[in-house]
């Protein structure tokens, strides 16, 4: 249990050898390289494991472990097959952990080769799909939600003009704003815009 | 196995919170250092935090819908006309030698700053408000009688409750600026200083060691430009104005900018920096609105209109022929 994600042993290129990486450099690469995957990520785990409110914390023990290998032992040189053979990883050991995991929980974990092969997600991304994408996103908000983050990220608002201006309390904008943020993260990140475009 | 286990859910609140509180102001050194203690506690808090930072600035792209008159919702319970809109405008572009040293004491002062890349807005005791654009450092220091606003680099914009009887002073790059009931934006480019005056009035002075003494009183719809040697004035379009503006929207307009001047000013918001191969390719000339941190769209224009090479090494994306 405590052994380090098997990196997709086989590869033994998976990571360069020996680079010290300083903190900065970690947190860009994970921006930069792992976030994008969240949403093959998210469908992986959910494709995988049944218990939906296991979900998010498993989601996050990946992370961790994705950051700190990078910080321990250098950049992974195919990030996405990194992230993809971690999470492996940690699925079956859970599975060995918990005996009361059903066995079907884990039944689809071979889809995961393929998944990792797939190709990502490009990063160059037309800048109108992006708007419209992100449009809808924010018009899935709950109302109240959404116009708080309309009159503070559309409109730079104060905290005390919209709480003026929407007749609430303070911190009750705050509320709303974090609740907004958080959703939005997940929407913007865990989600695919349809158009890609290969430079 | 982990230590964070079942925490999940609650760690990505708490980031959010963070990130609602930082971004709604007011934010100073005991904010930001009790966000430092915060994810200094585990792993697990940074990287929520870096990720909800991350996930967020991706939602930048939104402010272009900044005025754009599409409706915005009306709050149903107290309906008024929106505050904000961007009156005339008048733009003063002051340059200058040496930033005298300008000693300040007996009160509170209180420094903010944003790192390439950032913005943040600061909502002060008085209720003025200051915008700060990417690397940009201020110090605030305000005493019964005057407030005293130093910019130390960078760009701003401010929109001053006025109080005749405590006058709001910006100084920067040996220049002084003095409100008389005023939105104006500030840039300080080496020893270049460019001020913006969007609404109301404002008295610009050279006040600098070895910066010639100049004072004007800038009025909407004006353009001043200072040296240490001269003090010019003109007047620019609203439409310029506004588009001198846009990153507060996170945007950067290019009208008629060249490719060269265009990437510059993309470089001051990003750590990946455009490097432009030779200067006949800089001299091309585009009109765009991209948001500030998308330097891949930058380079996706590039590629697309003028089918010119991208290549992406490290920290630098090289765009050539």
């Amino acid at each position: 249990m405590s052994e380090r994600p098997d990196i997709n042993s086989g590869s033994t290129d998976a990571r360069l050898a020996g680079v010290a990486v300083s903190a900065p450099d970690v947190k860009q690469w994970f921006v930069r390289e792992v976030l994008p995957l969240e949403a093959a990520l998210m469908q992986y785990l959910q494709h995988n494991w049944r218990n939906r409110s296991d979900i998010a914390d498993i989601q996050q023990e990946v992370y961790l472990r994705v950051f700190r290998a990078a910080q321990e032992s250098g950049l992974p040189e195919r990030p996405k097959q990194f992230v993809f053979a971690t999470a492996r990883n940690l699925l079956i050991n859970r599975v060995r952990d918990e005996s009361v995991v059903p066995i079907e929980a884990v039944a689809d974990l071979d889809a995961l080769e393929a998944a990792a092969e797939a190709p990502g997600p490009d990063r160059v991304t037309l800048a109108r799909d992006e708007l419209r994408h992100l449009q809808a996103a924010l018009d899935r908000l709950p109302p109240q939600c959404r116009q708080v983050v309309v009159l503070a990220r559309i409109e730079g608002l104060s905290r005390r003009e919209i709480a003026e201006r929407m007749g609430l309390a303070e911190p009750t904008v705050a509320n709303h704003l974090a609740h907004g943020i958080r959703l939005l993260v997940d929407m913007v990140l865990g989600e695919t815009p349809a158009r890609r475009v290969t430079p | 196995m982990t230590s964070e286990l079942g925490n999940a859910p609650r760690i990505k609140e708490q980031a959010s919170e963070w990130l609602a509180r930082r971004m709604l102001g007011p934010w100073g050194e005991t904010d930001q250092a009790a966000l430092d203690a915060w994810l200094a506690q585990s792993l697990a808090h940074e990287i929520a935090f870096l990720r909800m930072e991350a996930g967020w600035s991706r939602t930048e792209r939104l402010t272009v819908l900044r005025g754009s008159g599409k409706p915005l919702p009306r709050p149903a319970s107290n309906p008024r006309p929106a505050r904000f809109r961007v009156a005339a405008a008048l733009a003063v572009v002051a340059v200058a030698g040496v930033y005298g040293a300008y000693v300040l004491s007996g009160s509170q002062s209180q420094t903010y700053a944003t790192a390439v890349g950032g913005h943040k807005i600061i909502t002060l005791s008085d209720g003025s408000r200051i915008e700060l654009n990417t690397d940009t450092a201020i110090r605030t220091t305000f005493r019964a009688s005057r407030r005293d606003v130093a910019l130390l680099k960078g760009e701003a914009y401010f929109q001053v409750e006025h109080d005749a009887a405590r006058p709001f002073v910006v100084s920067a790059a040996g220049h002084r600026v003095t409100d008389l009931g005023t939105k104006f934006l500030i840039r300080q480019n080496g020893n270049r200083l460019q001020v913006s005056l969007i609404e109301g009035k404002a008295e610009l002075e050279s006040v600098g060691e070895g910066v010639q003494q100049h004072s004007v009183e800038l009025t909407p719809g004006d353009v001043a430009v200072a040296s240490a040697e001269a003090l010019n004035v003109f007047r620019k379009p609203e439409k310029e104005l506004h588009d001198e503006l846009g990153w507060r929207r996170g945007v950067i307009v290019f009208s008629h900018t060249t490719l060269a001047a265009a990437a510059a000013e993309f470089n001051r918001y990003n750590s990946t920096k455009i490097v432009i191969a030779d200067a006949q390719i800089g001299n091309r000339v585009i009109g765009a609105t991209l948001a500030v941190h998308d330097v891949e769209a930058f380079a996706d224009v590039a590629h697309e209109i003028f089918g010119l090479n991208i290549q992406k090494h490290g920290n630098e994306i090289l765009i050539s022929r």
